[in-house]
């Protein structure tokens, strides 16, 4: 992105592209980049889709207050107001965009407190992939990052989010995310978290208050040796017709990682599922699921499935007789359980975040 | 003077602190086929295993020597990048790998993978995680696609048509034999059933009975004998 080199070094935009942001030749449509409390980039070049600094955003459009803190509302919960910066993101009505809007947040100061607002609606009928990077650099030693987030997807909307967090060892990281979702709208959240981090704690949800939408969310976690990743994805069914899936895969080569999954219908007619799979790549690491489902309704269909363990001698003896070393076995069977087949993200994205996560995975390895 | 790709000399294994095979000699001759006879339990698989170097067997006296070198010491790739190659009766299931990716490591060229695929009815499966929701059928099936791709000078078949039924086994044993004809590997063959005797031409046939070998001769000849007199047969003759 032009201009970008004078407010960033080198080292700097190689962090953003571990987080997966584009800042190369390819200019992208839509992108926002807010380092520490400073936005460096705004800007749309699609007129159906809006993007500004939060606070401007507010000014601009007045109707949006309605939405700054509605989620939260919704779900009867407090939210923290001493934010500095965040993005606003509009998709209008129908507008269909391919390329994915880009959006980082980067830490760039010692012990600097990051705290944002984020506000993304998509209109009815619109579909949208929007990719949050966020990610500190070399100099950014103890510091904290605080996402809110809140998601409007409106009738018919389709609205998918990934998310790369890519931190340091010394980082703390306390996303809160909700997502609202209208009849008929679809919400797909993929979370990726493969490099060190002290401590990521989120249980981001969706609440399904229309008829027929969907929720499917998706983490691939690796969490290496001093790292603490407590990942959660909650679903809250307020309306019949809803469905859900939660999926999780964990890594872990000596960290912690607490899988939780909660899914609760407060509706009949809903159906949904839960899966978490964890795997030890070393003698120490801790993984816990803890998968719940609740729900009042005898007229639901919800399920969850957990599974934790380590790569089998046997698997790697068999992969061995074709001849793969013990270190190709592994980091096939690795790449294999950290798939991205199980994200749901559109090809163009696709082929990155498989780059991203074949490279971090060897080096985790 | 025959050249041999495999030459087991005197080899004593234990599993479990058991012993298994006993002061096994065994030769295997260049782009020969040798079918290991054997009632259940009798040791063949364990011969087959301690060949590819699977953990658990342990060797206790003796060697086995690979175009003349010793590989008791070599850990099981390296003995598979030297050209073993062994279709397991039991694969295990491998969580996240599909085949198209150990196809992929196992050959670079894809018409070749492609083409093989389809002749085995496997084009279908190639996204499919391994060796997961296989069918008795697909599994044999998949287990020779890789061994074939894998190229070895020595081919090793525990059971290859077990658990397949016989539309299978004629599709396997069509694509066995030409594999064996046209590259001519070596090969040890474990069966039972003796059916895939239909469709390959075997050199050579030997019994093996509680860790022993006897009665190496006419694979047919032997195959004959097993199945009008069973192995009680043979072991009068010991």
């Amino acid at each position: 992105m032009k201009g970008l080199d004078k407010k960033l070094n080198e080292k700097e935009i190689q962090c953003l592209a571990n987080a997966g942001l584009d800042v190369g030749e390819k200019e992208c449509l839509v992108s926002f980049l807010q380092s520490d409390d400073e936005i460096l980039i705004s800007k749309t070049l699609n007129p159906g889709v809006e993007i500004l600094p939060i606070e401007e955003a507010l000014e601009k459009y007045p109707w949006s207050k309605e939405f700054y803190g509605k989620a939260f509302q919704i779900l009867e919960e407090d939210f923290f107001k001493d934010t500095k910066g965040g993005y606003f993101i509009w998709v209008k009505k129908g507008i269909h965009t391919y390329f994915p809007i880009q959006a980082c947040l980067f830490l760039k100061k010692r012990k600097f407190f990051q705290r944002v607002h984020n506000l993304i609606i998509a209109e009815e009928g619109a579909k949208v992939y929007i990719i949050t990077g966020c990610t500190a650099s070399y100099a950014s030693q103890d510091s904290t990052h605080l996402g809110i987030s809140e998601f409007f997807a409106k009738k018919g909307a389709y609205l998918n989010f990934t998310m790369i967090h890519s931190w340091r060892e010394d980082t703390v990281v306390e996303p809160k995310s909700i997502a609202i979702l209208e009849e008929g709208a679809t919400f797909l959240s993929n979370y990726i978290c493969l490099r060190p981090v002290r401590k990521v704690s989120m249980y981001p949800t969706a609440v399904l208050l229309g008829n027929n939408s969907k929720a499917r969310f998706t983490s691939l976690l690796l969490a290496s040796r001093g790292s603490f990743q407590d990942i959660g994805s909650r679903v809250i069914f307020r309306a019949p017709q809803t469905s859900a899936e939660v999926v999780s895969r964990g890594v872990s080569t000596g960290g912690e990682i607490v899988a939780r999954g909660h899914l609760k219908a407060e509706s009949p007619q809903v159906k949904a599922h839960l899966e978490c799979r964890g795997l030890f790549l070393s003698p120490q690491g801790v993984i816990h699921a803890i998968p719940e489902l609740e729900t009042n309704y005898q007229d639901v269909d919800m399920s969850h499935e957990a599974a934790i363990g380590k790569i089998s001698k046997d698997e790697i003896e068999y992969l061995a007789s074709r001849g793969l070393s013990r270190e190709e076995a592994t980091g096939i069977i690795v790449r294999g359980f950290m798939d991205t087949e199980i994200l749901s993200l559109p090809q163009v994205l696709k082929k990155e975040i498989d780059n991203l996560t074949a490279q971090t995975v060897k080096k985790g390895l | 003077m025959p050249e041999y790709i495999l030459q087991i000399k005197n080899l004593t294994v234990q599993a479990n602190q058991k012993v298994i095979l006993k002061d096994i000699d065994l030769d295997v001759e260049k782009n020969s086929t040798l079918i290991l006879f054997g009632p259940n339990g009798s040791g063949k698989s364990t011969l087959i295993k301690t060949i590819m170097g699977i953990s658990g067997y342990e060797i206790v006296k003796g060697d086995i020597f690979f175009e003349g070198k010793s590989i008791k010491s070599l850990p099981i790739h390296e003995r598979a990048r030297l050209g073993i190659g062994i279709m397991f009766q039991h694969p295990p299931k491998v969580r996240g790998v599909r085949l198209e990716q150990i196809a992929n490591f196992l050959s670079s060229q894809e018409e070749k993978i492609k083409s093989l695929a389809c002749q085995l009815n496997l084009d279908k499966m190639f996204h499919r995680e391994l060796n997961f929701d296989f069918s008795g059928g697909e599994m044999k099936r998949s287990e020779l696609f890789q061994v074939i791709l894998q190229q070895p000078k020595l081919l090793l078949l525990d059971e290859p048509e077990s658990g397949v039924d016989l539309e299978n086994i004629s599709l396997m044993g069509g694509i066995l034999d030409f594999f064996l004809k046209e590259q001519k590997p070596a090969s040890l063959i474990i069966t039972h059933t003796g059916y895939i005797l239909d469709y390959i031409q075997a050199t050579t046939g030997c019994v093996m009975i509680d860790g022993a070998i006897h009665c190496i001769g006419h694979p047919q000849e032997i195959f004959e004998t097993i199945r009008k007199f069973g192995y009680e047969r043979c072991r009068k003759c010991l």
